[in-house]
């Protein structure tokens, strides 16, 4: 009896559950202009209007959650929701537990930024997003990391002096160099990393995968994510 | 929210500040609060009854009970608070599903765990795919709330155990010599006199419950901790409202709210404590009789 009344319960707390599955895509919402929660306190940006574009080519009903980003394969993994979209970089390391769509940014520039131009990034102290790509490429290249939470702090952590540079991707920086009225700089050496953006997914998810893949390809197709690209990331911006 | 801000560039000074402080983003920031303050509200009465049940069931004569009891506070007391609440909240909600898996999905016939994965047939989902993000807020809410308690009533639990033990024994035996039973002088004399002694030790729990309530952002509810660092951050013209870090100003409100709540609440309960004591055979009660004398 017990049993039955928590199940009831729990059925009452699902609202009514629907026939048509509703896919859940999550984002960090704290790196424009890829995503971020806007002043309505909505989550906004390039992925968010890709995401609602791939929703309505495969016929899905779609909602948008937010999630550190720390943790943000672990819970996918644990199915609090159903898709990753979160200017996550297509990774070997990454292929191994989850499974990615095709990519809907093609391979982009990592860059460094901060305070002058003659910081020595190879010995350095470098801050970058924790478990970004860039944090294992800061590791590898001999400078000292500094790891944080969200991008907002890495850059922070340059501004007071905590780190001599931070290392994130280029299209992220760019815009934050470009309104600090000099005071930040972005280093002439780029690094490409990653084989471009995509949607992350459970691996036993194959028939969602290929429900975007196929979404994916014909945005790529009529041109639509080449405009967004450069209604987001600018003339600079790289298209497929 | 006003009219003027349907063009926040135009805007400077006092205008500007009174359209950003407006957001709708702001209004999620100012929510929150009301989620910490009604967090509080729900774990503090829980946490209390959990704590009441653990001690009365740590000083059962039955064997099984007192065992079950001082289990439930050795261990909950034994692990680190953050360790419990990563552990429990996932412990809660993948148990809840797979229960329901269990009921509403028995024909499914691929595995639940899936190396790294954790999957259920999608009916069993706690909350439904398709629940609004209100529901999944009030779910991450709930979870929260029971998190808080278990670990609060564990301390709690100890706290009244050792006040029931402090009720002089002479006051019991007198009231037994009334010809009272055991469950009557728990309830007509132990009770009403253990609080006193209970609430020095529950009056350090509730400011620690309150402290403890930033923890909120790790069982993944959008507090307060969460939105000032995400309000504070520096924002680019991408925003509607672009500013540097304003962190500082964001945490120091915290720091504000924090320390209001806590000073709020040592007022109420150095009342609370006078109220009492009034009449107890203790130092302080003994006091107050002398002094009305």
């Amino acid at each position: 009896m017990k049993k039955l009344l928590l199940v009831t319960a729990l059925l009452a707390f699902g609202a009514g559950v629907a026939s048509a599955q509703t896919v859940r895509l999550a984002t960090e919402g704290a790196f424009p202009p890829y995503n971020f929660i806007n002043d309505a306190g909505e989550v906004d940006g390039f992925e968010r209007k890709v995401g609602d574009e791939l929703c309505k080519r495969a016929s899905l009903t779609c909602t948008w959650t937010t999630n550190e980003w720390d943790s943000i394969i672990p819970n996918l993994q644990s199915g609090n929701y159903d898709v990753i979209i979160a200017g996550m970089t297509i990774t070997d390391e990454r292929e191994k537990i989850i499974n990615f769509s095709e990519n809907y940014i093609p391979p982009t520039m990592s860059a460094y930024m901060a305070l002058t131009p003659d910081v020595d990034v190879k010995t350095g102290v470098i801050s970058a997003q924790i478990s970004t790509t860039q944090a294992g490429y800061v590791a590898a290249s001999g400078a000292t990391l500094l790891e944080f939470a969200t991008p907002d702090e890495s850059v922070a952590a340059v501004r007071n002096g905590e780190a001599d540079a931070v290392f994130a991707d280029k299209d992220y920086l760019a815009p934050i160099a470009a309104e600090s009225n000099g005071a930040l700089v972005m280093l002439a050496e780029e690094v490409p990393i990653g084989d471009g953006v995509g949607l992350g997914m459970r691996e036993s998810d194959t028939e969602l995968k290929a429900k975007f893949d196929a979404a994916i390809q014909s945005m790529k197709a009529d041109g639509t994510l080449n405009a967004l690209i450069e209604e987001y990331f600018g003339e600079t911006g790289v298209t497929f | 929210m006003f009219a003027y801000c349907a063009d926040p560039s135009s805007l400077d000074g006092l205008p500007w500040l009174s359209c950003y402080l407006t957001t709708g983003k702001h209004f999620d920031f100012y929510w929150s609060f009301l989620v910490v303050l009604l967090l509080l509200a729900c774990t503090a009465p829980l946490a209390l009854g959990m704590g009441f049940l653990g001690a009365m069931a740590a000083r059962s004569p039955v064997l099984p009970l007192r065992w079950l009891g001082r289990a439930y506070t050795a261990m909950v007391r034994g692990v680190p608070d953050i360790v419990f609440f990563l552990f429990f909240v996932i412990a809660l909600d993948q148990g809840m599903e797979w229960l329901l898996h269990q009921v509403v999905c028995p024909d499914w016939t691929e595995p639940i765990r899936q190396g790294l994965e954790f999957r259920v047939c999608p009916q069993a989902k706690v909350p439904a795919s398709s629940a609004s993000a209100g529901w999944y807020q009030a779910y991450g809410f709930a979870l929260a709330v029971v998190t808080f308690s278990i670990v609060f009533g564990a301390f709690a639990a100890n706290v009244i155990f050792g006040a029931m033990q402090a009720v002089p024994k002479a006051q019991l035996e007198t009231a037994e010599a009334y010809g009272m039973s055991n469950r009557q002088v728990f309830r007509r004399v132990l009770v009403p006199q253990m609080w006193v002694f209970a609430l020095p030790g529950l009056s350090n729990l509730w400011v620690i419950l309150i402290k403890a309530t930033p923890l909120l952002f790790l069982l993944g509810v959008q507090d307060i901790v969460y939105w000032a660092r995400e309000l504070g951050g520096t924002k680019t013209s991408v925003f509607e409202y672009p500013h540097p870090d304003w962190r500082l100003y964001y945490f120091l409100g915290l720091l504000i709210f924090y320390l209001i709540a806590t000073y709020l609440s040592e007022k109420v309960l150095s009342r609370l404590t006078a109220n009492l004591s009034r009449g107890q055979a203790t130092a302080a009660g003994e006091a107050m009789r002398k002094a009305g004398a």
